[in-house]
């Protein structure tokens, strides 16, 4: 059973992982130390117009040539290994560079652009995987429980407006540094409580779509996924929710006419998008977090709200180390999004009420 | 005070282990009430404990709180997180706030009252024995499949949190239902409940019932039973006492 919080300051608001470390390893009982990891908006301030690719090498001896392939498609503005300390209890933590990139010249899409490269190396054979490719966004996992990964990659000393962090169980893969949460592609980051048992058929979708699979985890779909409705087709993301968390068929035979016509167009489209299986997750993008579970809520999500800040999370009482006094708390049900915007403040629960909020500007 | 009768426990940074450890050891020691401060997360709090003993938490209770617990009464200040009540069989835990997932998750005797809403699957399998009879009520209303697979036992919900006109959202209201009876204040709409559950109206047993455990819930919180019980109840029971007795028969 793993374990996940997120939190989101909509005032834009940057601040240290402290208190997200606080928050996931009072978690530490919902996950088995065989994965966790931390995500993080605008903590790259210096380098915030740059494609921040966090690279881990599985083997060394791949990281000469994805370093050609990277400078032969974008400029490399920076590039160092992410820095760490040394935790005497992690066993072999695998090589991990970071490289902040420009397109080479003017791209029309430039978010597929990086896609496709992105997808490249990781397919590539190289045992090379980049696992976040967002501009202003870090990515910090492992096989830990999350106070040791916390402390290997010094979490507290980065500043964001906008965090997620997961402590891991794994039921069906392995626990590999790879596999711990987040997954990340662009800015998407998702941390995922449950089990995919669409997988197979989610995947297979989406790779005839471009993405591919290789981080041996079922929670890499919905990153994907995510990607693909929101971005590439630009739904909304209370559409969006409807395709990842459908509303059952008794629900929609109940609803108004136009209403039941948009449910079952999405469920035709997007069939094989349909998420099967236990699930909450933290979907968070620039300016945006996202909580989201399945339609019959068969694992936790507990959402508060505390001044500015959206907090989301497997139970209340890490949000209440950190806030001790939210103004509101509560559980969403199931399949209704919960949306934390930047310069936004929440309304009503569940329900997403702004359409139009201006985008975290670097 | 002798440290006999009154205990006090500083739970903050104690992880669960020790904390449910040093509370046995109070309780075998014979306090006769409990202090536990700043609880924050702490799961299985009152786990087994079978004495008569009054323990009053400060804080948030992690998961599981009073599971398999028989006989004492928590108090909690503050609100409960998911399966509080988890196959407790007796004593009583009174919340005064909102609690989370299956509230009395196989629950098998005594009582919980929670003063505000809950979340899915409240009193899943709760069941009854001759004189084992649990009883959950809510003050709040109740998200999804509330009282789902319920075999025994009572359940009741109280709808004080709604605003003037609004209804209950609960669906697959008793879904699995076999046994036991659910009572909401307020009406229930068919669409609302499972396969397995029928709506009947309520006789003078269900009345006296009912005047007994909105009396205790008012107790507890301060409220006025007159008014709770000022408006009709909805009572649920199971259609059939096997609903799956023909899943597999061809």
């Amino acid at each position: 059973m793993c374990g996940l919080i997120g939190i989101i300051d909509t005032s834009g608001a940057r601040f240290s992982g402290r208190d997200i470390v606080a928050g996931i390893t009072a978690m530490e009982e919902r996950g088995n130390g065989l994965g966790a990891g931390f995500a993080v908006y605008g903590c790259y301030p210096q380098y915030a117009d740059c494609y921040a690719f966090h690279v881990m090498y599985t083997n060394p001896d791949g990281r000469p040539q994805v370093e050609v392939f990277l400078r032969e498609h974008f400029l490399v503005v920076h590039a160092e290994e992410v820095p760490h300390r040394t935790v005497s209890d992690l066993p072999n933590p695998p090589l991990i560079w970071r490289y902040f990139l420009q397109p080479p010249f003017t791209i029309p899409d430039e978010a597929q652009y990086v896609v496709e490269r992105v997808m490249r190396v990781n397919t590539a054979g190289l045992g090379a995987y980049i696992y976040a490719s967002g501009k202003n966004v870090g990515v910090f996992k492992g096989v830990g429980h999350p106070g040791q990964i916390a402390e290997y990659f010094g979490v507290e000393e980065y500043s964001g407006y906008l965090w997620t962090a997961h402590t891991r169980f794994p039921t069906n893969t392995p626990g590999w540094w790879g596999g711990a949460h987040p997954f990340g592609l662009l800015d998407w980051t998702v941390v995922h409580n449950g089990e995919i048992s669409s997988y197979g058929t989610n995947r297979r979708y989406l790779e005839m779509m471009g993405y591919h699979c290789t981080m041996q985890t079922d929670t890499e779909v919905i990153a994907y996924a995510a990607d693909f409705l929101m971005r590439r087709h630009s739904l909304p993301v209370e559409i969006a929710a409807q395709v990842l968390a459908a509303p059952l068929w008794n629900e929609i035979a109940r609803m108004e006419a136009a209403e039941q016509r948009l449910a079952r167009t999405l469920r035709q489209v997007y069939g094989p998008l349909l998420i099967n299986g236990p699930f909450t997750v933290i979907i968070a993008r620039h300016g945006e977090m996202i909580g989201l579970g399945d339609r019959i809520r068969l694992r936790p999500l507990t959402a508060a709200v505390c001044g500015d800040r959206l907090y989301l999370a497997s139970e209340e009482a890490p949000i209440r180390l950190i806030c001790p006094q939210p103004e509101r708390v509560w559980t969403p049900l199931g399949g209704e999004p919960v949306v934390g915007r930047l310069k936004t403040p929440l309304q009503d629960e569940g329900i997403l009420v702004w359409v139009e909020s201006p985008m975290y500007a670097v | 005070m002798g440290v006999r009768e009154r205990v006090e426990i500083d739970a903050t940074g104690i992880p669960y282990r020790e904390l449910n450890a040093r509370l046995r050891e109070a309780v075998e020691n014979g306090a006769e009430r409990i202090d536990l401060y700043n609880v924050c997360g702490q799961r299985y709090i009152g786990s087994g404990l079978h004495k008569p003993v009054e323990i009053h938490i400060h804080g948030t209770p992690g998961n599981d709180l009073a599971a398999f617990m028989d006989g004492p009464r928590i108090i909690v200040h503050g609100n409960a997180q998911d399966g509080c009540g988890n196959t407790m069989n007796g004593g009583e835990v009174i919340i005064h706030g909102r609690a989370g997932d299956a509230i009395g998750y196989a629950m098998r005797g005594g009582k919980v009252f929670v003063r505000d809403d809950v979340g899915y699957r409240v009193g899943i399998h709760i069941k009854e024995y001759q004189e084992q009879r649990p009883i959950i009520v809510i003050g709040g209303t109740a998200q999804h499949f509330l009282g789902e697979y319920m075999a025994g036992g009572v359940l009741v919900v109280l709808g004080l949190s709604l605003a003037p006109g609004e209804r209950h959202i609960a669906t697959y209201i008793g879904t699995g239902m076999h046994g036991g009876v659910i009572y909401v204040r307020g009406e229930i709409a068919p669409h609302q409940l499972g396969r397995e559950v029928g709506c009947v109206p309520l006789d003078e047993r269900d009345e006296t019932l009912l005047r007994q455990l909105v009396g205790e819930y008012a107790a507890h919180f301060d409220r006025d039973p007159a008014a709770i019980l000022d408006r009709p109840f909805t009572k649920l029971v199971p259609l059939s006492s096997r609903p799956y007795g023909r899943l597999y028969a061809y």
